[in-house]
């Protein structure tokens, strides 16, 4: 049974995009078939954080407007044989969407593959809106910030009630993701703790990513974080957070702050 | 500082009400629906004439040429179409009746024509006077319930508010906004297990987070009237 899983934050830069590709690396990664869905029509993003930006010749609105077919626009990866690129336009604006074309769309994803991930444009209009309406399953990405998590909760609030499991009396399974946590800022007590988030969003946590250079360096060379150096922190939180998606138990690891040599020389205890 | 706010200033009421209307919901071909409402017609002349008669075009695709040709037939039978449902509203141009939603069915008392246009709906039942929400109440939502006390099994987020005609309840953290007693009952008060609010109010008083002492802050609290003052005390 194919999956529909949003990933939404309603506010912008919290890292979307980033986690749409990482997820969708690393569930591919396990030999899930996985399409990564755009839906940030006219700002899109996902063809470069996936490398693909130079490969674009039909996109998501062509495929609602009947321009073109929906094998015509999905962009297979070159690095991994199970993961698609359904990339947005650049051109048109959100309006260009409709109901009824994304609902055909993501019927036909469902046909096709085990994942489909989309990706959904920050802020609570059309857009936004559409890219959650199908969901059977949601990623809330949130940053331990006041704001990013009080945006959060308005867009959990959104998934309850404008999808069409919720319009339908079910529930859409959601899951918290925190990103860009800085554990030096965590220690200092200058970020909102983990127990705060879920205290406020009271929504099962998915995963904990640590704010990370690997993650700016991945995205500025086309890859998912989780392909580009699958050992670093934030990717194999992404793993973790892939594996808790398919229904494995993994450990939740707070990040905590690497010390010095003598932490970098005796890092972990052999087996 | 407790003060009403501006008390000089007449409020635009705002009130919903719900009515009972006829439904037509058009088949294709129209032409043959129609004629049917003739045959309605010509057993009872001027049966629908002066009731409210709502359009739902949910089971036919009509354009909004379509949409006004129907409106002109039935204007042309004397049926005045207070409103439309289950079509999409671009489709609705901008002199034809509004689109509704959220329609309920109920029984229609089918009386003879004289005697219906005089006939008020069955006697209401009596409506509940507290709403119990078991989910948190999330930013950006807003719950309205003038008739009496809400209790919420969760929290209420930083943006989210909630308006009661009774007392608020909350078992959980209160980060947005209560209002209390709206329609006038100063007796109301608001609970909650957590007091994080960014307003309180009650039959109109009103604190704002600045001015609630820092010290009660993420205890359970209640607030109430005593007189022109809000009080507001820990519960334990």
């Amino acid at each position: 049974m194919a999956k529909v899983l949003v990933v939404t934050s309603g506010k912008g830069g919290v890292g979307k995009t980033t986690t749409t590709a990482a997820l969708g690396a690393a569930l591919a990664q396990s030999g899930q078939s996985v399409v990564v869905v755009d839906f940030d029509v006219g700002l899109r993003n996902l063809d470069l954080v996936m490398g693909a930006e130079r490969r674009v010749v039909f996109d998501l609105i062509n495929v609602v407007q009947g321009v073109a077919k929906l094998s015509q626009a999905l962009i297979r990866d070159k690095r991994l044989e199970y993961l698609w690129l359904l990339p947005a336009s650049q051109t048109r604006d959100k309006d260009a969407l409709t109901d009824e074309g994304v609902k055909s769309i993501i019927d036909d994803l469902r046909t096709r593959f085990d994942w489909v991930l989309c990706d959904s444009p920050a802020g609570i209009e059309r857009g936004a809106t559409l890219a959650m309406r199908y969901a059977d399953e949601a990623v809330i990405v949130t940053n331990p910030e006041v704001s990013s998590v009080r945006d959060s909760d308005r867009i959990i609030g959104m998934l309850d009630s404008k999808t069409v499991k919720a319009e339908r009396g079910e529930r859409v399974e959601k899951h918290v993701l925190i990103t860009r946590y800085d554990p030096a800022r965590a220690a200092r007590g200058e970020m909102l703790s983990i127990d705060d988030i879920l205290e406020i969003l009271a929504t099962p946590l998915l995963g904990i990513i640590p704010e990370s250079q690997d993650v700016l360096r991945a995205s500025n060379v086309g890859s998912p974080v989780t392909l580009n150096n699958a050992d670093c922190a934030p990717a194999r939180a992404y793993t973790d957070a892939a594996r808790r998606l398919l229904g494995e138990t993994v450990a939740m690891m707070v990040p905590t702050e690497r010390k010095g040599l003598m932490d970098r020389l005796l890092r972990r205890r052999a087996a | 500082m407790d003060v009403r706010a501006d008390p000089t200033r007449q409020l635009v009421r705002l009130r919903g009400r719900s009515y009972v209307a006829f439904v037509f919901s058009p088949v294709v071909p129209i032409v043959e629906w129609l004629s049917e409402i003739d045959a309605t017609l010509a057993r009872s002349p001027g049966y629908f004439v002066g009731k409210p008669i709502v359009l739902d075009l949910a089971s036919v695709d009509l354009s909004a040429s379509a949409i006004s040709h129907l409106l002109g037939s039935l204007d042309e039978r004397s049926i005045r179409v207070l409103g439309i449902e289950g079509v999409d509203e671009s489709r609705l141009a901008a002199n034809m009746p509004p689109l509704l939603t959220g329609g309920r069915a109920c029984v229609i008392t089918r009386n003879e024509p004289a005697q219906k246009a005089e006939e008020p709906k069955e006697e209401p039942k009596p409506k509940p006077t507290s709403l119990l929400l078991e989910s948190p109440v999330r930013s950006g939502q807003s719950i309205v319930f003038t008739d009496g006390d809400v209790t919420v099994l969760g929290s209420v987020g930083s943006g989210a508010e909630i308006v009661a005609g009774g007392s608020i309840h909350i078992y959980g953290t209160l980060r947005g906004r209560a209002m209390a007693g709206v329609n006038g009952n100063s007796a109301a008060r608001i609970y909650c297990q957590k007091i994080e609010a960014e307003l309180l109010a009650i039959d109109g008083y009103y604190q704002t987070a600045e001015e609630i002492d820092p010290s009660l802050r993420n205890r359970p609290a209640q607030a109430w009237l005593q007189g022109d003052t809000m009080k507001i005390t820990p519960l334990n």
